[in-house]
C-alpha cells in the first residue's frame, strides 16, 4: 500500500463544490479554479501534475468505480482515445462555453436572466429556487451556465466510468486534452530528444519514441 | 546475462492521465513532460496493475528481453 497523503483526499474537494452548487448556484464561480489551475501548471511547466496528483474529480470517479466497485472496468471503445474523437470533443466543448459567455454577455446587456440549467446541452432543469439577488444579474447567469457545464460533465463521467474504467472521462476530458496538449507544444522536443533511449527498449511509450 | 521478463508497455495513444503511475507498486512509471507515461525497465516486476487500470486501454504486457 502506498502512503496517504494530503492530495489524495482532494476528491473532497470536488464533492464539496459540488454540493454548495447545489446548495447556492453562485458557488459554480469557485470552479473557475478547476479551469484555470490545470492550464497554469501545463504553462509554467508543471506538465500533467493536476491530472496526475490533484484533480479531484479523477480521484472522485476512482473512488467510486474502484473503491465502491461501481465501475463494470470494461476497456472503452478504441474511438474515445483517438486524437479526432478527443480534440473533437474539446472543440464541442469549447464551442458550447463560448455560447454560454454570449449568454452572459447579453445577460450583461440587459437580457433578462434564465434560471435554468442545462444538462447534456439540451435537458433545461428550471431553478428558480436559486437566490442570486446578491450579485448583478450577469455574475448569476454565469453562475448557471458554469454549473450546468460542471454538472454535465461529472454526468459524462460517471456514465463512462459505471460502463466501462473508473476514470474513462480522463480520456476525453477536455481539461486533460488541453494540458496534454499544452505540454506536447512545449515539451515536445524534449521528449523527442529523450526518445533517443528508446531504441534499447527501455519500454518508453511509443509516443515518446517517435 | 539475458534476461526475459514480462514488462508493461505503453501504446501512442496515451492521454497522460497518469493512472498506471499512481496504482504501480514499484514507483515504476512516470508521466514525461506531461506527454505521455514511460515504463522503467529495471523497475517493472511485471504485476499488470497498470495495464487492467489503464483507462484509454493502451498498455500491453509483453516479453522484455535486455539483449536484442
Ligand atoms: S483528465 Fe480531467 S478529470 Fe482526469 S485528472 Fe485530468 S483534469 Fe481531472
Ligand atoms: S506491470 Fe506492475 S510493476 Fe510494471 S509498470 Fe505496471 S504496475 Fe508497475
Ligand atoms: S493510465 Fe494509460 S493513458 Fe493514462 S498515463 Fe498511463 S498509459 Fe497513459
Amino acid at each position: 500500500m502506498k502512503r496517504k497523503k494530503w492530495s489524495d483526499y482532494l476528491w473532497l474537494v470536488e464533492l464539496t463544490y459540488l454540493c454548495l452548487g447545489m446548495f447556492n448556484i453562485l458557488f459554480a464561480w469557485l470552479g473557475m479554479i478547476f479551469f484555470t489551475l490545470p492550464l497554469a501548471i501545463a504553462v509554467f511547466g508543471g506538465g500533467k501534475a493536476y491530472c496526475n496528483r490533484y484533480c479531484g474529480r479523477g480521484q472522485l470517479l476512482d473512488l467510486l468505480g474502484e473503491k465502491l466497485h461501481l465501475s463494470r472496468h470494461r476497456v472503452p471503445p478504441a474511438f474515445l482515445r483517438s486524437k479526432w474523437f478527443r480534440y473533437g470533443f474539446l472543440l464541442f466543448f469549447m464551442t458550447m462555453f463560448g455560447l454560454m459567455l454570449r449568454n452572459t454577455y447579453l445577460v450583461f446587456a440587459g437580457a433578462p436572466l434564465k434560471k435554468v440549467i442545462t444538462l447534456l446541452w439540451v435537458f433545461k432543469l428550471p431553478w428558480q429556487w436559486a437566490q442570486v439577488d446578491l450579485v448583478a444579474p450577469w455574475a448569476a447567469q454565469f453562475a448557471f451556465g458554469f454549473f450546468s457545464v460542471m454538472l454535465t460533465s461529472t454526468m459524462l463521467g460517471l456514465v463512462t466510468m459505471l460502463l466501462f474504467r473508473p476514470r474513462t472521462w480522463c480520456v476525453y476530458c477536455p481539461m486533460g486534452t488541453m494540458t496534454q496538449g499544452i505540454c506536447q507544444l512545449r515539451n515536445g522536443k524534449e521528449m523527442s530528444q529523450h526518445g533517443g533511449t528508446c531504441k534499447t527498449g527501455s519500454g518508453t511509450s511509443e509516443t515518446a519514441c517517435k | 546475462m539475458k534476461l526475459i521478463k514480462k514488462m508493461a508497455r505503453v501504446g501512442r495513444e496515451c492521454v497522460a492521465c497518469g493512472c498506471c503511475a499512481s496504482v504501480c507498486p514499484r514507483d515504476a512509471i512516470q508521466i514525461l513532460y506531461g506527454i505521455a507515461a514511460q515504463v522503467d525497465a529495471s523497475r517493472c516486476v511485471g504485476c499488470g496493475r497498470c495495464a487492467k487500470t489503464c483507462p484509454a486501454g493502451v498498455i500491453e504486457m509483453i516479453e522484455w528481453s535486455n539483449e536484442k
